[in-house]
């Protein structure tokens, strides 16, 4: 169990303690604030580089780390792997000493490949490596933003903050997450976050899209997809990852829709406060009808925006490897 | 040619052992007997506290040559070979390209005669191992091949599977099935479970591996074949062909030291050394293989020694190829998992040499591969393929001290226990105190 992202590498979320996220959590609030100054920048990590290696492109993801680091005054290095050698077959061990050499402090990855990051932070050990989603396995940084969502909707609801619940606003919380489980790192993120925060996870989807071995994961699975959009408190869905194959794991777009999609009749089942949540980016009238998008407790756009304070944090408290303290 | 004499050593016969000389020849066994006379001018070996048995047979080597020699030669994996106390080793058809044909399985065998050890050849079943048609069987046993696989993969289709096995038949040959089902393997990286689930990787599940075994079983019984299942890895498979060959059918297996000394687990941080077809499996399995290989349903322990460039090692678990060094480790670990200081010496020779030259029918004077004697008693007249094999030594795997061209083994750093400190191929002292002479 690691208790502290001072200093360390962020690949997974599976070994990050309570402590650890809700610090994490907390650094990111104090961002906030930083990203609605008109001058949105602080000299916290003035100095540093900060690599990003995309091998899958992701204009967002992409968009929200480069922004984050920015506004902590890093220098980015962005190497756009599509015009670059690794396409002419260089080895990931290869490309990582090549950017090492210019002088790096940290390296976003984002791998198609499950485990790419962990072995990138095997050889370059002097390097943080923050992984920004690797194949099915993780994407740790859409799981702490997906919890401090969460927690800054719970609290504003309750008239306080973020930093003074901690993650009180997670005990007990019931948490329902939808769909292509099986090929989802989003998934595997959410789930390790919210478990550690206190939350209770349930998983509704097609038999086929769940993973295997799901009865030992630390979730349940729902026999009652509508009963269980009674019971959740928050509705997290996610998005059919056709480039992974998921077509053949279920007859068509078309059953998955109707028989998991979040329609404007399966909507009307769940509580007004019941909080509806997406990754992005959304294959609307698939997973989720548009008019359920667009609901006022569906949280979609503040997910998208809390990603630069998130990532402010993990960036800060992995490379500064200190708390917070004047620099803001 | 000159002569040896080995002193005091545990002289291990098929059934039985006794402490002895050996004394070997003009490139054969001389006397083997309680205490044996220098006849003048043999060098001596004290092998005091050493077991002295036939040399080690390995039905599963990739050589890698033709096609990949920046990972493996024929040479380098006998040099390799020779340092695990192996004096014969079978070559694996999956090449590039495969051995399908006459041509290149004799420039194996020429090239194998050339090297310090024993060198047989498995051929392929079918031609490029595509599995689509089948390859000259009869031709290439003619040159001596007793051994036909498409490893790497197994033979997918049953309808081609029941032909090979009906026309392997009256040739006395046996095929070797790598036994995975590649639609449930689903091109995954390693076993499905709990591990893999939640690292999201791809699984390949037991199933895969099970099915084959299964289907494989109903088709020699149907055919009245003679098969030989490769590396297998599950508990169930084990039980399978333990029930198979209780009912008479001729069917003989090996297991891989990788396989009964590490699990799944080891492919939690995503370290593609330990990426291997079939996969490392559950802890289970290990335990169902470790007591198997103390009975009688296994009939060789055997490497599947795989080289691979190091630079294709570095790339992501998904993305590496399968595989991993075997050679130099095979007896060590298999000394470990027959209870390591309670280890009956008769097993480990029988899982080490005699089985495996059985089921590679490598025979006595076999002029069209030139073999010696790799699977008869330790007497007089015997051509001299010996192992000289300390167990008492302890030593560290480091893949700094490797003698094949590759470097990818799972055991770097692993506390060893046994060591082969000579080894005799060929009439010849080739591996002398763990190194080549």
């Amino acid at each position: 169990m690691t208790t502290t992202l001072r200093g360390q590498n962020l690949l997974t979320l599976e070994d990050l303690s309570r402590e650890a996220i809700v610090e994490i959590l907390d650094t990111a609030e104090s961002f906030v604030e930083v990203n609605s100054r008109t001058i949105k920048k602080v000299p916290a990590l003035k100095g540093r580089v900060v690599a990003s290696l995309f091998y899958e492109e992701s204009t967002r993801t992409r968009l929200s780390f480069e922004t984050a680091a920015k506004r902590l005054s890093a220098d980015v290095l962005s190497l756009a792997v599509a015009s670059s050698s690794v396409k002419k077959g260089e080895s990931l061990r290869d490309t990582i000493a090549t950017i090492d050499a210019l002088g790096i402090d940290a390296v976003v990855m984002r791998h198609q490949s499950s485990g790419a990051a962990v072995q990138v932070s095997r050889y370059v050990p002097h390097v943080r490596v923050i992984n920004a989603g690797d194949g099915q396995h993780q994407h740790p940084t859409q799981g702490l933003l997906d919890a401090f969502t969460i927690r800054q909707v719970l609290a504003e609801r309750a008239g306080t903050t973020g930093r003074d619940s901690g993650s009180e606003l997670f005990e007990g919380l019931r948490v329902l997450i939808v769909g292509d489980i099986r090929h989802s790192r989003v998934a595997r993120s959410d789930i390790d976050a919210y478990v550690a925060l206190g939350a209770e996870v349930r998983v509704a989807g097609p038999g086929t899209l769940l993973p295997p071995d799901v009865e030992h994961w630390p979730v349940s699975v729902v026999a009652n997809y509508d009963e269980a959009l009674e019971w959740a408190d928050v509705v997290g869905l996610l998005r059919l990852q056709r480039e992974r194959g998921s077509g053949s794991f279920v007859p068509s777009l078309g059953e998955f829709t109707q028989t998991f999609g979040l329609s404007v009749p399966r909507a009307r089942r769940l509580r007004p406060e019941t909080i509806i949540m997406h990754p992005g980016p959304m294959n609307r009238g698939v997973e989720i009808d548009s008019r359920v998008a667009d609901l006022p407790s569906a949280v979609i756009e503040r997910q998208v925006a809390n990603g630069v304070p998130i990532r402010m944090a993990v960036l800060y408290l992995a490379v500064a490897g200190t708390r917070m303290e004047s620099v803001l | 040619m000159s002569s040896l004499l080995l002193r005091h050593g545990v002289v291990v016969h098929d059934d039985s052992v006794a402490v002895g000389d050996v004394l070997v020849h003009d490139g054969r066994i001389v006397e083997v007997g309680a205490k044996v006379e220098n006849p003048g001018g043999a060098r001596e070996i004290d092998c005091s506290g050493s077991w002295i048995g036939p040399g080690f047979v390995d039905l599963h080597t990739h050589l890698r040559e033709p096609g990949r020699e920046e990972a493996e030669t024929i040479e380098s994996g006998a040099r390799a070979a020779a340092i695990g106390g192996y004096t014969a080793v079978v070559a694996m058809a999956n090449t590039e390209p495969a051995l399908d044909n006459v041509a290149l399985v004799s420039y194996v065998l020429d090239r194998g005669a050339r090297t310090l050890i024993d060198v047989a050849v498995c051929g392929a079943i079918t031609q490029g191992r595509r599995g689509e048609l089948l390859a000259p069987l009869a031709e290439m046993a003619q040159l001596g091949v007793r051994l036909f696989s498409d490893d790497g993969t197994g033979v997918q289709n049953p309808l081609l599977m029941l032909r090979a096995l009906t026309y392997a038949k009256p040739l006395g040959v046996r095929l070797a099935q790598h036994c995975e089902d590649e639609l449930l393997a689903a091109g995954g990286s390693m076993n499905e479970g709990l591990l893999s689930s939640r690292r999201g990787l791809v699984g390949r599940p037991a199933l895969a591996e099970e099915l084959m075994v299964m289907r494989d079983i109903e088709l020699v019984r149907h055919s009245g074949g003679a098969l030989h299942f490769l590396h297998l890895s599950t508990a169930r498979s084990l039980e399978m062909v333990a029930r198979a060959r209780l009912e008479g059918l001729d069917i003989t297996c090996e297991v891989a030291p990788h396989h009964f000394t590490l699990d799944e687990s080891s492919c939690d941080g995503f370290d593609p050394m330990f990426k291997v077809h079939p996969p490392l499996r559950t802890a289970l399995d290990v335990v169902a293989l470790r007591g198997a290989l103390q009975g009688s349903d296994i009939d060789a322990v055997a490497t599947d020694h795989a080289p691979h460039a190091p630079e294709l090692k570095d790339l992501a678990f998904d993305e590496a190829p399968a595989g991993m060094l075997g050679l130099e480790h095979a007896a060590s670990l298999t000394y470990e998992a027959l209870g390591g200081e309670s280890c009956d010496p008769v097993r480990f020779f029988s899982l080490l040499s005699r089985g495996p030259a059985r089921v590679a029918q490598l025979r006595q004077g076999d002029a069209r591969v030139r073999h010696g004697a790799h699977w008869a008693a330790l007497v007089a007249g015997e051509d001299a393929n010996l192992v000289v094999f300390d167990p008492a030594r302890r030593w560290r795997a480091s893949r700094e001290e490797l003698h094949g061209r590759s470097l990818n083994t799972p055991y770097h750093g692993r506390a060893m226990l046994g060591r082969v400190r000579a080894t005799i191929a060929k009439g010849r002292l080739v591996v002398d105190e763990g190194e080549l002479v």
